[in-house]
């Protein structure tokens, strides 16, 4: 039953106070011809059907709340309630974002803040907080690549942005968007960029190279120190992809190893709820050279005072106002509640657990890149695969033991992969339980494999037809 | 540490297995004097308690909406927000979930955005609705961008009477693809696109027109003669909207309108100070809603024939297509989409008309008021819930007088438009009262 078929005629689930002006004819305020004529097909419901209908859906969902949820790449770590509590004062909540500076400093303060916070924890200069999301932050970041090769008058040749195969998918679309041309590089055996591959393909038309360190297979790229050498050399700047920042809180800055400009996922390493998909926030951080091509506005704290500026150079602006404030408030209250050494325990604990999984489970599952692993690790289910059952299969089953699936089929570059990043906030006990399923369904594919490809039974669906939902769109509920 | 569950001797037992007996040697991978030798440079932690006390004294350097009376608008706007809204977006299933990756276990995220899609769908009379974009300024720059590419045209135009910043985003979007924006110019004296101005031979190089309804200054044009004009160059009319004036306005499906945008963040969101809001993208046509940007949920059968939502037409998308993906876009604003569905599922058909006619009606009422204290209203057009009024005065310090009064005044348009220095935009929405409009407008008279 869709809200639309709950409708009855005539019902409302919130009364307006009473119009308290004279009115005036509606037809001397707007022409006749401009006024709709087609039903607003919104239903029709009262406030307790409204929420018992929310709240029956909510049941129908898995959450970090309820249940573990390793999603690689994906940082689906406990959301401290208490950063709701404080987006929500109204000193935040309800402030309008053309108010006059005088009157928002606390905000403002804020903001600056934040910026000096991700400026210390990637070892870089000045942040930008507009990006609404870590894609958008990659979209800003490359036409800051771009804007910093025009200023140089090399707009032209540089046109090649170098990503590794391994890569999130989001870098080559970012790229493409930015106007660039994408060029893949391979990865090396041991799962890091192929150095000997990238000297080969950088040069006069390379304008970057966008790195996930630690990388999609949770590694971390020893040769770091080579490739920022190789790129800078030939004159290309280097973009760090901070999907996996979760890794390395006080333990290693971008910065400090090569790179040029920064992205993090707030509702990532920052414990921002992910709120089903966003909103998220992807600011991004730059080298001294480029802060004057920084998006508009940065704010700046001069006099005593907190201001907003356009950088000298600046890009423009990328999103309406100054990116999703909401969500920088609990990002900012995350970090003053840590502090140093609550994120590099953060870090810490993201790691151990992390390879305390791995080590559990590579008897049973094929490891491709047998070595220590960050935040996240790669499996491949190709073991299973020759017995019949997929990946896919695998995660479907995981749904019966009240756990979300990992990430499956990325990265690309590993056969039906397995991508699990358990995070700092789940105990022992979890990733005992975990890796007991994990171990169940390897013995299950061997014994009762039919069991699995029938998978999920204990979810409120079985598992459902893709296929016929691309083939037959069906978007919305018509009237 | 209140979120990290392992003591000390869980993370000794784990470290054990992994025949390690410090952290430290996770990190081997790491070369060593890349290491942060240092704890990083960041204020002391504080506690629980203490963080709500420092948190609140921010808060309180803020002058919030509570503590006065808004007339600002210009892209964000005080709507009244029902209080259940937001205990239902606070439960954690919906909280604390992601991207819904594994449909089975996502029931409840995959189908309230698909009644996003449809309640969007509906209330702007299009075909489809995509999950959710950031924002309506990044919406209509991907709108853009996306006429481009099904019509295989370089150049867009759009009326000079958006919102100026929605047009600096969308010259920063489009210029990285080398696609040309032209500015259509607005008529001085009402304020509404002036087709006049535009080149005939133009036309049939355009991707599309894009126009605001309300325009940045409020008004309200005939947008057939604009989708006419388009049309006969076989270019894409593209609508950026306000959800609230669908209520009683003309929508975009019904003037024949193939792409509309629109900032949803007025359906019940918090201000928050511009974000996080959220975007909206309809379209009309199986064509274009391939080409469309973002996550789409569609609505399928389970193993059993049972009725169920998952992500569909992912072949658009950049996990799959990399580099050839209709947008990069994948984290989008659902929490905000949900947040909207909840307002639209409790407005209804007549909440919503109402409140777009309460904006109407007050708007009304305090234009005629202003024009009776001797302020000139700046353009002549039919307006929604915004216009501009003209005086020979600094807005900016009236701003700062109004204050002092517990109101926060318009937008000097001075930071937006030189032309138009001596003007300000007043927006009224339905929280406004008669009082509070009443003492405004004597508060004004008195400074003449």
């Amino acid at each position: 039953m869709l809200l639309l078929d709950l409708s009855v005629p005539g019902r409302q689930g919130y009364a307006l106070p009473k119009l308290d002006v004279e009115e005036t004819p509606i037809e001397e305020l707007i022409p006749e011809t401009y006024l709709r004529k087609s039903e607003l097909g919104l239903p029709e419901l009262t406030e307790p059907e409204v929420v018992r209908y929310f709240t029956q859906l909510s049941r129908k969902n898995h959450g970090v709340d309820v249940g573990f949820y390793p999603l690689g790449s994906c940082t689906m770590k406990y959301n401290p309630r208490v950063n709701e509590n404080i987006a929500a004062m109204p000193g935040f909540s309800r402030i309008h974002p053309r108010q006059p500076e005088n009157t928002v400093q606390g905000a403002l303060q804020l903001m600056y803040e934040l910026d000096r916070y991700l400026a210390e924890i990637a070892g870089l200069a000045k942040t930008s907080l507009q990006p609404a999301a870590g894609a958008h932050g990659e979209l800003t970041g490359l036409l800051i690549i771009k804007a910093y090769h025009e200023f140089n008058g090399e707009a032209e040749q540089r046109r090649e942005i170098i990503i590794p195969d391994s890569a999130h998918g989001t870098n080559p679309a970012s790229a493409q968007m930015a106007g660039f041309i994408a060029r893949e590089i391979s990865s090396d055996p041991r799962g890091g960029v192929d150095v000997e591959a990238l000297r080969a393909m950088v040069g006069p038309q390379t304008a970057g190279l966008m790195l996930t360190n630690p990388n999609t297979l949770g590694l971390f790229d020893e040769n770091i120190e080579t490739i920022a050498k190789i790129i800078h050399d030939a004159g290309g700047l280097l973009y760090y992809d901070g999907a996996n920042a979760n890794a390395i809180l006080g333990i290693v800055r971008p910065g400090d190893t090569g790179f040029d400009i920064v992205h993090f996922n707030l509702h990532k390493t920052f414990s921002t709820p992910h709120g089903g998909g966003g909103p998220g926030s992807g600011p991004i951080v730059v080298s001294n050279k480029l802060v004057d091509f920084l998006p508009d506005p940065i704010v700046e704290y001069t006099d005593g005072r907190y201001h907003l500026a356009r950088p000298k150079h600046s890009i423009g602006p990328v999103k309406a106002f100054y990116g999703n404030f909401g969500v920088m408030v609990k990002a900012y209250a995350y970090i003053r509640h840590l502090g140093a050494e609550g994120l590099r325990a953060v870090s810490e604990n993201a790691v151990l657990n992390a390879n305390y999984v791995l080590n559990q489970l590579k008897q049973d599952y094929h490891l491709p890149y047998d070595r220590l692993c960050m935040h996240e690790f790669v499996l491949s289910g190709k073991w299973q695969k020759e017995l019949g059952v997929s990946t896919l299969d695998i995660a479907k089953r995981l749904l019966d033991y009240g756990v979300h699936a990992p990430t499956i089929y990325f990265p690309l570059i590993v056969e039906e992969a397995i991508m699990v990043e358990p995070t700092e906030t789940e105990s022992k006990a979890t990733l005992d339980a975990f890796i007991e399923a994990m171990q169940n369904i390897a013995e299950e594919v061997r014994t009762n494999p039919e069991r699995i490809k029938s998978a999920p039974c204990q979810t409120p669906v079985k598992r459902l037809d893709e296929t016929k939902a691309a083939r037959s769109p069906v978007l919305t509920r018509k009237l | 540490m209140p979120y990290i569950p392992n003591t000390p001797e869980e993370q000794q037992q784990m470290l054990k297995s992994l025949g390690m007996s410090k952290l430290a040697e996770l990190f081997a991978d790491i070369p060593d004097h890349l290491q942060l030798k240092r704890p990083l440079d960041l204020p002391e932690p504080l506690a629980e308690h203490q963080l709500l006390r420092y948190m609140g004294q921010l808060a309180e350097k803020n002058v919030n909406l509570d503590r006065c009376i808004s007339f600002l608008g210009a892209g964000a706007y005080d709507h009244i927000v029902p209080a259940v809204v937001s205990h239902i977006i606070n439960r954690g299933e919906f909280l604390t979930a992601y991207t819904p990756y594994q449909a089975e276990v996502s029931q409840g995220v995959l189908q309230s955005i698909f009644e996003f899609q449809t309640l969007i769908a509906n209330l702007t009379n299009m075909e489809a609705a995509n999950a959710s974009m950031y924002d309506g300024a990044t919406a209509l720059a991907e709108a853009a961008l996306m006429s481009c590419n099904v019509t295989n045209r370089r150049k867009v135009a759009a009326a000079a009477n958006l919102d100026p910043r929605w047009l600096e985003i969308l010259q920063v979007y489009l210029e990285s693809q080398n696609i040309e924006l032209i500015n259509i110019a607005y008529d001085p004296v009402t304020g509404l696109v002036d087709l006049e101005a535009v080149e005939p031979k133009l036309g049939a190089e355009l991707a599309c027109m894009i126009v605001s309804q309300p325009s940045f200054f409020g008004s309200v044009d005939d947008v057939d003669r604009v989708a006419q004009w388009i049309k006969s160059y076989q270019g894409l009319l593209v609508m950026a909207v306000d959800p609230i004036s669908l209520g009683i306005l003309k929508a975009p499906g019904e003037y024949g309108a193939d792409i509309v945008v629109g900032d949803a963040g007025c359906l019940g969101n918090p201000i928050s100070f511009g974000g996080p809001s959220v975007g909206f993208f309809a379209v009309t046509g199986m064509k274009l809603i391939r080409r469309m940007p973002g996550r789409i949920v569609g609505q399928t059968t389970d193993r059993d024939g049972n009725i169920g939502y998952v992500l569909t037409l992912q072949a658009r998308e950049q996990h799959i297509r990399r580099e050839k993906a209709t947008s990069n876009i994948c984290t989008n604003q659902a929490l905000n989409a949900l947040t909207a569905t909840i307002y639209l599922a409790l407005l209804g058909p007549q909440g919503i008309k109402q409140v777009a006619y309460q904006c109407l009606q007050k708007t009304a009422y305090l234009r005629r008021k202003l024009e009776a204290a001797g302020f000139k209203l700046r353009f002549n057009a039919p307006v929604f819930k915004e216009f501009v009024i003209q005086a020979d005065w600094d807005w900016e310090e009236i701003n700062q007088r109004l204050l002092e009064h517990g109101y926060l005044g318009g937008f000097p348009l001075k930071l937006a438009d030189p032309n138009l220095s001596d003007c300000t935009l007043i927006a009224v929405t339905e929280a406004r009262t008669k009082a509070e409009m009443d003492r405004f407008v004597d508060l004004l008279r008195g400074w003449r």
